[in-house]
């Protein structure tokens, strides 16, 4: 019993894993934003569309027709189905809808499953820096360390396979790599995933892929990793439907590999999250279906805003290489003198507009802002009106 | 290129020639030529604005009218709608398959006034052999515009 006064000889209650996870330097951004009247935020990354509502309604449906249990651990058949066949179509990828595709909880559960899968204490992991700020928490949270290979503006933030190898050591488990990017709306060419394939399959690693971002591409062709020769037996393809069909909050998505490494993930999602939520899948079943021309749309219409936006950079002063993906822009903020947190929190409390600093996504993010442009373009040229009185004030 | 201007001013026809022409890659003078060569072609007609009048306490009654009419040698329903549609309290006119022609869609102040044009101006027209007037209750969407939406969902502030 503790007495009065006496603490418990602690056992630190929190473990040393998560304490070694990066407190999100942002978040308290985003409480202070709540709390603001008037603030213009270019800091979230997701759609700014509602779910089409034919995607919606086929999910209606499946609620009033009863479907509310349970489905397979690894997703509703159908879905699976259409996934393969919307994956050969597009990439020219085949895959097993039994036992080579997995359904799960967004690409974030996919990406944590897809660690635990393949990760030994001590196995390290390869990504670009800067990254999405889940890659190397879920390397961490499976034991795993995250070794980063550095990339610029210079060379469009693409990471370079003799980077990748120059890193590899033996206890080397796996590369990560997510494009088009974010934060930075890098895209990867061919040719470069190409060279990355062949050290992977050199060092027998395992490539584990997130293409989430892979349909919102603009003047350039998305290269499926999967989809490059020989690289089948050592690759996971991770996607989903949150940011080509704007359901960021239907929480679905899914991963494609080998059997075997399908079969692991398997084991722990049904452990952990038994299955996908069931009116989801059904929601993506039509988005597979008949949502096509929702995503070209769209598409089209970010497309529209990325160029307003590029140019309303440049025009201000922030140097800002062109994205070709995702729906980032990656101004460069060093002109002001300003680390990239100063220069968030500094915009939000003067002028109410909400960036994410580049630092939050890895050192190499130092110097930048993220910039959202899935908003409308009458609050984007507000933005940029807010962000070039700021920076005119503040160039050094 | 001229589609692609044309769905841009569609959805904001408060989109400059500047930001069109940044949207598109197209010099500024180029975008301007191709807008005034579609206004002189009478492709796009009119710069307007979708206006919820409900929300005003301003009196307004719809009508859909449904008529139908005998159609002229020769000419067919061309020249009785083109009769109609120069009153001013037409808003939308169309020819429609099925058990009238004519839909006539009037805007004015009362139903009293709507009842008028309908006694007065519409049934008197050589041809029109009889109409159905349907008083609209509440209006819901038009021209694409949902009216008394939700003001779009709110995102909340997540991380990432």
């Amino acid at each position: 019993m503790k007495k009065p006064g006496q603490t418990l000889k602690q056992k630190k209650l929190i473990s040393e894993r998560t304490n070694r996870l990066s407190p999100s330097g942002i978040r308290k951004f985003f409480d202070l934003l709540d709390s603001m009247e008037g603030v213009i935020s270019l800091g979230v990354g997701e759609p700014d569309y509602a779910t089409p509502w034919h995607i919606s309604e086929a999910a209606v449906k499946s609620l009033e027709k009863g479907y509310t249990m349970y489905t397979s651990n690894s997703g509703i058949p159908e879905l699976r189905q259409e996934t393969a066949r919307y994956l050969k179509e597009k990439y020219s990828i085949d895959y097993d809808p039994f036992g080579e595709i997995l359904m799960t909880v967004g690409v974030s559960e996919a990406l944590d499953l897809a660690m635990r899968a393949i990760i030994n204490p001590g196995d390290e992991v390869i990504m670009p820096d800067p990254h999405y700020v889940a890659y190397d928490s879920c390397v961490i949270l499976a034991g795993g360390e995250p070794v980063m290979v550095p990339t610029s503006q210079e060379n469009n933030f693409e990471i370079a396979a003799e980077d990748i190898e120059a890193r590899i050591t033996d206890k080397t488990k796996a590369i990560l790599i997510g494009y088009p990017a974010n934060p930075t709306g890098a895209v990867m060419s061919r040719q470069k995933l190409l060279d990355i394939a062949g050290v992977a399959r050199r060092h027998q690693l395992t490539v584990i892929s997130d293409e989430i971002y892979a349909r919102l591409t603009y003047g350039v062709e998305h290269t499926c990793f999967a989809g490059l020769p020989d690289v089948r037996e050592n690759t996971i393809l991770l996607g989903g439907f949150s940011k080509a069909y704007a359901m960021t909050g239907w929480r679905i998505g899914y991963a494609v590999a080998p059997k075997e490494i399908i079969a692991a993930m398997t084991k722990i999602h049904q452990y952990t999250i038994m299955s996908a939520p069931t009116m989801a899948q059904v929601a993506a079943i039509e988005a597979l279906k008949t949502g096509e021309p929702d995503v070209v749309e769209m598409v089209e219409d970010y497309n529209r805003r990325r160029l307003i936006i590029v140019k309303g950079l440049g025009d201000i002063g922030l140097s800002c290489f062109e994205p070709h993906g995702a729906f980032y822009a990656f101004p460069s903020i060093t002109c002001t003198g300003m680390t990239s947190e100063e220069f968030s929190e500094k915009l939000l409390m003067e002028e109410k507009v909400a960036v994410v600093p580049g630092s939050a996504f890895g050192q190499c993010g130092e110097g930048y802002v993220r910039c959202c442009y899935a908003t409308s373009l009458a609050e984007i040229e507000e933005a940029l009106m807010r962000m070039g009185r700021f920076v005119k004030k503040y160039r050094k | 290129m001229l589609k692609d201007i044309l769905k841009i001013l569609e959805n904001d026809a408060r989109t400059t020639s500047q930001q069109i022409a940044t949207m598109t890659g197209t010099p500024v003078s180029e975008v301007n030529k191709i807008i005034e060569q579609a206004e002189k072609d009478r492709i796009i007609l009119k710069y307007k604005t979708v206006i919820n009048w409900d929300r005003l306490e301003d009196e307004q009654v719809w009508a859909l009218i449904e008529v139908r009419v005998k159609p002229e040698p020769e000419v067919g329903f061309d020249s009785i709608a083109e009769r109609i549609a120069r009153f001013e309290q037409v808003r939308s006119l169309y020819l429609a398959s099925g058990t009238y022609d004519l839909l006539v869609v009037v805007v004015d102040k009362s139903e009293h006034k709507v009842a008028d044009f309908v006694s007065q101006n519409l049934a008197h027209i050589e041809g029109v052999q009889g109409t159905v007037t349907h008083f609209v209750l509440k209006r819901y969407k038009d021209d694409g515009e949902i009216l008394n939406g939700a003001e779009g969902v709110k995102r909340q502030p997540v991380i990432l």
